[in-house]
């Protein structure tokens, strides 16, 4: 067990070299820099800005700089807001995602286990065609429709929240919801379908059959083994709420790590990219570990 | 797919197609996605002759007109037809959808073909490879790629494909590994068959099922990246519109003070209800073909 972990940390590693190096000769080899302006700066200056920021040194010294500080956890100084660096940018935006991004991941869990558990214990019901033709649409419908819908009606139709920003309880509601619903409809689907299948097995007709009540029967025997699929999704489902907090981020104006993401990529801010696309691939490969860890506790079988 | 007419079959026989046919005509939700996308595409297609309007005609005078008589579904910020504008975004939408699948595909079967096939350390290598590229929060590499590379929309197809080949190779790995076990292809490799004729006229075909089902599926995930993707401003750049670029320029006129409902609610609509029927397509091949992969 440890011997897998300390393993995937170690990819965890290559990832990020592979990551940071591939996007940091792509930036660097592509005409236009983050000092590109219509008006065109005295020579003077302009290599004194040059030589703040090392770009006058040959390309690998400048790569090697960058690794070294990488090294000591500095992603440097951030090319668009001159007097910040890259760290205090994340830092201070990254708490407003993860906390978005949370809330939406939970909400999603909760909600979508329950309906998928409901609807396949009364498979072809109502319910089980209602819950599953609307999940449907959450998951064929795009964030930002469904974000600008929530906002014209619960903002300004109804004055129920407000419209964007960021500060108390009421902003959070919309942009949760609209971040949520998609994994809420895709766990429920996923949920309902392998517990249609666990239902199937005979430890669940024999625990049925020795006479316990059908609702432990559900809660307990079959929640076990259905809930399987459900966990080995929340990998790639934190890596989508990742990029589908960028979207809301950018509907509800909120200051998180997304809205900086998309800013430092349309003004080419190197650093600021590189710094949150190395802290995106970081936060995936361990929940993924975290994912596999949990996976392993709860199925045996897969302990290698 | 075509076997259903195939000359050589006497009428008692039903084909393993002819089943799966009937039994995806059987399915209500599939013909209703089925028909509804296919009216997409053929409008897709005829566009050019049959919009009502000119695509990029500005008419300062008649900027943000609800939807009328006139103009069925309002005009925009420009004063251009919002209807046109729509029905020429489907043509984008639809072949970023079906080319940077095509993409996925052919990079997935010739990925998952050749680990499979081969097996040993190339099969381990190359799958460790898609492992390591599990990792990567691929959409903003895309985002990066989009940025540098500029917003060129043949860019936009190769990108998106190359975020989805991984999963395809890995259903196609796992497929050839059985598949190369089987008689057939060990009869074929009796007869002196070169692993290239094996691959692609044993292998391939058998694959394709699984292949198909994941496709259908991959369309809407590609058009959904697409329109997240325009809706940064990362995507199809002006004048050419997509549905997800429509629908930004919806957002983007949207305050408070104004709200001009239609032009967010109807390529919001078209995109919605485009993926809404592949998703029910791609479900209902699921489910037909027998394909179990709840992972997906």
């Amino acid at each position: 067990m440890i011997r897998y972990i300390i393993h995937r940390f170690a990819w965890l590693v290559i990832i990020l070299l592979i990551i940071s190096t591939v996007s940091f000769f792509i930036m660097r080899f592509t005409p236009g820099g983050p000092f590109d302006k219509e008006r065109s700066l005295p020579a003077a200056i302009e290599k004194n800005i040059q030589a703040k920021y090392d770009l006058d040194k040959p390309l690998f010294t400048q790569y090697f700089l960058y690794l070294r500080n990488l090294c000591k956890g500095d992603l440097g100084p951030s090319f668009k807001y001159r007097n910040r660096t890259v760290n205090e940018i994340i830092g201070g935006s990254f708490l407003v995602s993860a906390l978005l991004g949370g809330f939406a991941l939970i909400i999603a869990f909760d909600i979508g286990i329950t309906i998928g558990m409901i609807s396949a214990v009364r498979q072809n019901s109502a319910f089980d065609y209602l819950t599953m033709f609307i999940a449907m649409i959450g998951i064929s419908m795009p964030s930002f429709f469904l974000g600008m819908l929530l906002m014209i009606l619960f903002s300004f139709k109804i004055e129920l929240f407000p419209p964007g920003g960021w500060g108390g309880i009421g902003h959070i509601v919309l942009p949760v919801i609209t971040l949520a619903a998609p994994f809420t409809a895709y766990i429920a689907r996923l949920m309902r379908t392998s517990m249609l299948d666990v239902l199937k097995q005979n430890y669940i007709q024999t625990a049925i059959a020795k006479g316990l009540p059908y609702t432990r029967v559900i809660t307990n025997h079959a929640f076990k083994n259905a809930v399987l699929p459900v966990i080995s999704y929340m990998g790639p489902a934190a890596a989508s709420i990742l990029t589908g907090s960028v979207v809301v981020e950018k509907i509800f104006a909120i200051p998180g790590l997304g809205s900086h993401f998309v800013n430092g990529a349309l003004n080419r801010d190197y650093t600021l990219v590189m710094g949150t696309v190395l802290l995106y691939s970081t936060l995936l490969v361990i929940l993924n570990i975290i994912v596999d860890i949990l996976y392993m506790y709860l199925d045996p079988r897969v302990k290698q | 797919m075509e076997t259903l007419t195939d000359s050589d079959q006497t009428d008692n026989t039903v084909t393993v197609q002819e089943k799966i046919w009937a039994r995806l005509l059987g399915k209500r939700a599939v013909v209703i996605g089925g028909s509804i996308v296919a009216c997409f595409i053929i409008i897709a297609i005829v566009t050019p002759w049959i919009a009502p309007y000119s695509y990029e005609e500005q008419s300062l005078s008649h900027q943000y007109q609800p939807p009328s008589n006139e103009h069925l579904m309002g005009t925009d910020s420009k004063g251009r037809d919002l209807l046109t504008r729509i029905m020429y975004g489907s043509r984008i939408s639809l072949a970023v959808g079906f080319a940077a699948t095509s993409v996925s595909i052919l990079i997935g079967i010739a990925y998952g073909t050749i680990a499979g096939y081969f097996g040993g350390k190339i099969d381990n290598y190359m799958m460790r490879f898609v492992d390591i590229m599990y990792g990567i929060p691929f959409m903003f590499l895309v985002i990066l790629m989009m940025t540098i590379l500029g917003r060129n929309i043949y860019v936009l197809f190769v990108a998106l494909g190359a975020v989805q080949w991984l999963t395809m190779a890995r259903i196609v790995r796992g497929q050839t590994v059985t598949l190369k076990e089987r008689e057939f292809v060990e009869a074929a490799r009796a007869l002196g068959a070169s692993n290239f004729r094996i691959i692609t006229r044993h292998i391939i075909p058998n694959l394709m099922g699984p292949v198909i089902v994941f496709a259908t599926l991959t369309i809407p995930t590609v058009m959904l990246e697409e329109a997240f993707l325009s809706f940064l401003g990362l995507g199809v750049q002006p004048p050419m519109a997509s549905w997800g670029s429509l629908t930004a320029a919806g957002i983007a006129v949207t305050s408070p003070v104004k709200t001009y409902w239609w032009l967010i609610v109807f390529p919001g609509s078209a995109i919605a209800v485009t993926l809404f029927s592949l998703n029910f397509i791609g479900d209902g091949l699921r489910d037909v073909m027998d394909v179990r992969n709840n992972k997906l």
